[in-house]
């Protein structure tokens, strides 16, 4: 009889279940659309928008994004900001079919894609403007019982994930390391087995830095035979923590449980930071040939200025200059605004771990001048 | 490892003597053969032992990790504007609980009408041949492949890359309408005959024998069939990341956009996390005691759903 | 197609009343659909997926150059860590089973098993994923050490071991506990219907009793136990998230090895893993292999119920 009583308390259980999760709201929903008004008097953003604004792409960027889309409702109440993670290629290509207000991507459109026409999403003729909003280091993390520092030049780091060094007490390590008692044991390097932008950016800078042990080239799909492959950021993060002696490359924000490693740029050894992610942006040129709404940097993986950290990703934000729908536009140009001001990188960095691109003014004045061109 | 070994190593001293039943005449087992069954009975004993371990190590995680964060935020708040820690699953559990409900919408009357078919009709036709072939074939269709067939029919009806709840459901229902059948066929086959003739002989049209007296007598199985095929699809992972995919936010409609479920949230907290990746994983956890809860609550209803169904299926 | 003829085949339609005419009328209907929904699933996936399979490099993933490439390795994958998984899993089923039928000191116990078992083949299998990765692939790192210092001279176990334990038997472990509750129930039914008169018989001859197990319960339940062995391999072919979450695959990899940092993927992982961020050509390519798992699960269940026959007419 005790069951019966039991499984009588499931029927209502159910009953209440159901009924709780499809009556109501939920509270956040609810309260912002309520509360939002009061917000409207400060902030950057003069005039007080609604709609919804649809935005896909780059995965890399979607703890950023998540951090945006939060901290632009809490600006714009009645803007409902969507982003969806399909991954750099599918986003652009959904943008090219139309119907997205912005992509974010890895790797930005080619110039000729981005100089005007073509693009379903924009106003026929209207070029694209794209700007990096999303900086990350990138950093090589290991896990070695009580070592918590390393030093590794780029051709060590390629010889290591190729398979030519394979022993963590090997003397190419050891001669940038001493002082560190370095253990007789077997190196596991750990690579990206999914398409990602990491793996690209990471094999970008092999491939700039160390091009007699790194051959592969750049590629977003890992070149390399041998070594074990994760599955996406979280698998790597994983088979790091695990594994003694097991060595990857980790966006900084997921890596902060791990143990870093110190890279050679020019003479010096530089840890990952976000000053140093920013820093080699600004040290690297502007792609040439394109339109002046259109910011893409060719990274200089070789730069040798002082703290400087070339392992770098960025991603991009793409947008029209001109829509068809001129209230798009204005929602696009406010979302762009927030997104690249000093609030929304610092949002980004305190949710992501990326470097804040407004740290550098000259990157962040080229920026903004490019934002401004959208819906103008 | 040693228990399995210690298990098939038993199996294998027993082959190697003769199993007639006709061998076994002595009156009181020799020593060896009451050795060899006691050691059988550990070996039953340690099966019991070698499958609870990993099923109780499963639970207690998910017990112990997802109570960290089972507090009233998790089941009023939605992740909508959300950065970093807090945050609920609202969305969540009502995606599921819509799409379990869209599922056995189509599945349930679809499948209990075949199964009726099959047996009160058909038995014996070339359609039911038909059909029992095709359930047959259904059942082995892995829950992946039930993704990429709704992908492939949404993508077609709707232009590519089009996510919702219902092509979620879609897919949900190619892996239920098969277990749906099966077990209400096996249940319907237990409904003596007699009944049957005793109502037709009364000169009742036969498909009302089936709605007034098969279908009453079956019930408490048929409602098990069905609750074993919702238990089965609604922890249902990859055919929803392809084809209902995921959001933060609340979406009532199943007809359009992307549509959260527990098992896809508790996959993306896991799978792209903030800085403050402990929240994230909390709240992965979180998901899976609750979808567990869930599940648990649903098979525990099912039995209780009118007294006297639980009264017949208890001495069934 | 065939409908016209079946209808009419179905009786004589003009002495009966208007309800029966509709209610059986929906009954076939639904009938007819089920079949159609099956084709119709052939149909979509052999339209998507179909022009995959003549599809050269740079159409496909993986740096795959044909589809036989892609398609091989992934397929021995699938079939590896799940036969891997079922040998885990046989014999805990067919002794969970005896416990909650023959060896159950009493029906409420086998009752509560029987339980039991239905609500674990219900844990979704993302909480397994959570779990295999989490606790139990850290915790099997020293197993594989010790299996490559003890065994190291089987293919299975040679090579260095991985350190981060996220390998074939790792998963093929969490797959296993994933299907052995399908499989106990499974075996559970069809020990549950050993007559029993035999099993009286067999007492009545004096057999102990394992010695009535072994006479009287699993010669009966054989073709069941081999069904429910075949169930327990189709689920585990298909099983995907737990696998995508647990294995460190490399997807162009055929290797027997279970314990290496270097594991083959399986065809449902990498659609799952491939297919968020998949467009165009290589969708198909995704498509087709869905495709190919089909027919191997297809495969697995005709022969399944083969065997399962043959047993019952032994």
């Amino acid at each position: 009889m005790r069951l019966g009583k039991i499984k009588q308390v499931a029927l209502w259980a159910t009953a209440g279940l159901v009924v709780a999760a499809l009556a109501g709201c939920a509270a956040n929903e609810a309260a912002e659309g309520a509360a939002g008004a009061s917000k409207s008097s400060d902030g950057t953003n003069d005039e007080q928008l609604s709609g919804q604004l649809n935005g896909a792409g780059a995965s890399s960027q979607s703890a950023a994004q998540e951090a945006w889309k939060a901290g632009f409702i809490s600006l714009q109440s009645d803007v409902t900001v969507n982003y969806d993670p399909v991954g750099s290629g599918t986003g652009r290509e959904q943008f090219t079919a139309g119907g997205l207000g912005f992509v974010g991507t890895d790797a930005p459109f080619s110039a000729d894609e981005a100089s005007g026409g073509g693009q379903a999403s924009c106003a026929a003729d209207s070029p694209l403007v794209e700007v990096p909003v999303y900086i990350s280091p990138i950093v090589v993390a290991f896990n070695l019982d009580g070592i918590d520092e390393l030093k590794l030049a780029p051709a060590v780091i390629a010889d290591i994930f190729t398979g030519k060094i394979t022993n963590w007490n090997d003397p190419a390590i050891a001669a940038d390391n001493s002082g560190v008692e370095l253990p007789d044991l077997k190196i596991s390097p750990v690579h990206r087995s999914d398409k990602s932008g990491t793996t690209g950016n990471f094999t970008d800078y092999l491939a700039a830095t160390a091009p007699d042990n790194w051959t592969a080239g750049e590629t977003e799909e890992w070149p390399a035979e041998g070594g074990e492959g994760a599955e996406k950021t979280q698998g790597m993060v994983e088979a790091l923590t695990a594994g003694n002696g097991a060595i990857g490359y980790v966006d900084a924000g997921q890596a902060a449980s791990l143990s870093w490693a110190s890279i050679k740029v020019g003479t010096e050894w530089v840890a990952a930071s976000a000053e140093g992610a920013a820093k080699a942006v600004a040290e690297s040129s502007l792609e040439e040939g394109r339109g002046e709404g259109d910011v893409v940097y060719e990274l200089n993986r070789t730069t040798d200025a002082a703290g400087a950290y070339p392992l770098i990703l960025v991603s991009y934000l793409a947008a029209c200059e001109k829509y068809e729908d001129a209230e798009t536009g204005k929602l696009v140009a406010a979302y762009f605004k927030y997104v690249t001001s000093d609030d929304g990188q610092q949002a980004a960095a305190a949710n992501a771990g990326s470097a804040p691109l407004t740290a550098e003014e000259g990157l962040s004045a080229k920026v903004s001048a490019a934002v401004a061109r959208i819906g103008a | 490892m040693s228990i399995a070994e210690l298990v098939k190593g038993g199996e294998r001293t027993a082959s190697g003597r003769g199993d007639a039943v006709t061998t076994l005449a002595a009156s009181k087992p020799s020593p060896a053969r009451r050795a060899k069954n006691a050691l059988a009975t550990g070996a039953v004993v340690a099966a019991v032992v070698l499958t609870a371990v990993p099923l109780t190590l499963v639970i207690w995680a998910a017990i112990r990790r997802g109570s960290e964060r089972l507090d009233l935020t998790l089941f009023t708040h939605s992740m909508r504007g959300v950065v970093g820690a807090g945050g609920g699953l609202l969305h969540a559990l009502t995606g599921t609980l819509l799409i379990t409900a869209a599922t056995a919408a189509i599945a349930i009357p679809l499948g209990l009408s075949t199964a009726i078919y099959l047996t009160e009709y058909g038995s014996g036709g070339r359609l039911a041949a038909i059909t029992r072939r095709a359930v047959d074939i259904m059942v082995s269709i892995p829950s992946i492949v039930a993704g990429l067939a709704a992908y492939a029919l949404f993508s077609l009806l709707l232009g590519p890359g089009t996510r919702s709840g219902l092509a979620g459901a879609v897919a949900l229902a190619m892996i239920m309408i098969p277990v749906v059948v099966r077990s209400s066929e096996e249940v319907l086959r237990l409904v003596p005959a007699d009944l049957r003739e005793a109502g037709l002989a009364l000169g009742s049209p036969k498909w009302r024998v089936i709605r007034k007296i098969v279908l009453p007598t079956a019930l408490p199985g048929l409602t098990a069939g069905a609750v074993l095929g919702v238990a089965r699809i609604i922890g249902e992972t990859a055919p929803l990341l392809l084809v209902a995919g995921f959001t933060d936010a609340m979406n009532y409609n199943l007809a359009e956009g992307r549509m959260a479920t527990l098992p896809v949230f508790i996959y993306t907290q896991w799978s792209s996390k903030g800085l403050d990746t402990a929240a994230y994983d909390q709240r992965a956890w979180a998901g899976a005691l609750v979808l567990m809860a869930v599940v648990v609550v649903l098979q525990l209803a099912a039995r209780a759903l009118p007294p006297q169904i639980a009264k017949i299926r208890r001495n069934r | 197609m065939t409908d016209s003829r079946v209808a009419v085949s179905g009786g004589p339609a003009g002495r009966r009343s208007y309800g029966e005419r509709v209610f059986s009328g929906s009954m076939k209907g639904a009938a007819i659909a089920v079949a159609l929904i099956l084709v119709g699933v052939l149909v979509f996936l052999a339209a998507k997926g179909g022009p995959a399979f003549g599809d050269g490099e740079g159409d496909l993933p993986a740096h795959a150059t044909n589809f036989l490439a892609l398609a091989l390795p992934l397929a021995f994958g699938s079939v590896w860590v799940a036969v891997v998984a079922l040998l885990f899993a046989a014999l805990p089923a067919i002794g969970v089973a005896l416990a909650a039928t023959i060896y159950a000191p009493s029906a409420r116990f086998g009752r509560f098993l029987g339980a039991v078992l239905d609500l674990l083949a219900a844990v979704p299998s993302v909480v397994f994923g959570l779990w295999g990765l989490k606790v139990l692939a850290p915790a099997m790192v020293p197993l594989f050490e010790w299996l490559h210092a003890k065994l190291g001279w089987l293919p299975f176990f040679s090579g260095d071991p991985s350190v981060t334990g996220r390998t074939v038997l790792t998963a093929s472990v969490v797959v296993a506990v994933m299907i052995l509750p399908i499989m106990a129930a499974m075996c559970r039914e069809s020990f549950a219907l050993t007559p029993p008169a035999l099993i009286e018989a067999a007492y009545a001859l004096g057999a102990t009793r394992w010695e009535m197990v072994r006479s009287a319960v699993l010669p009966v339940a054989r073709s069941g136990i081999v069904a429910g062995g075949m169930l327990g391999l189709g689920r585990a072919l298909g099983e995907t998230m737990a696998v995508a979450m647990v294995l460190s695959a490399t997807p162009d990899l055929i290797s027997f090895n279970v314990i290496s940092s270097e594991n083959p993927s399986t065809i449902a992982a990498f659609i799952a893993s491939t297919f968020p961020e998949s467009t165009g050509s290589r969708v198909n390519a995704l498509i087709a292999l869905g495709l190919v798992l089909f027919g191997i699960s297809l495969l697995v269940s005709i022969a399944g119920r083969r065997i399962a026959k043959k047993g019952a007419q032994a």
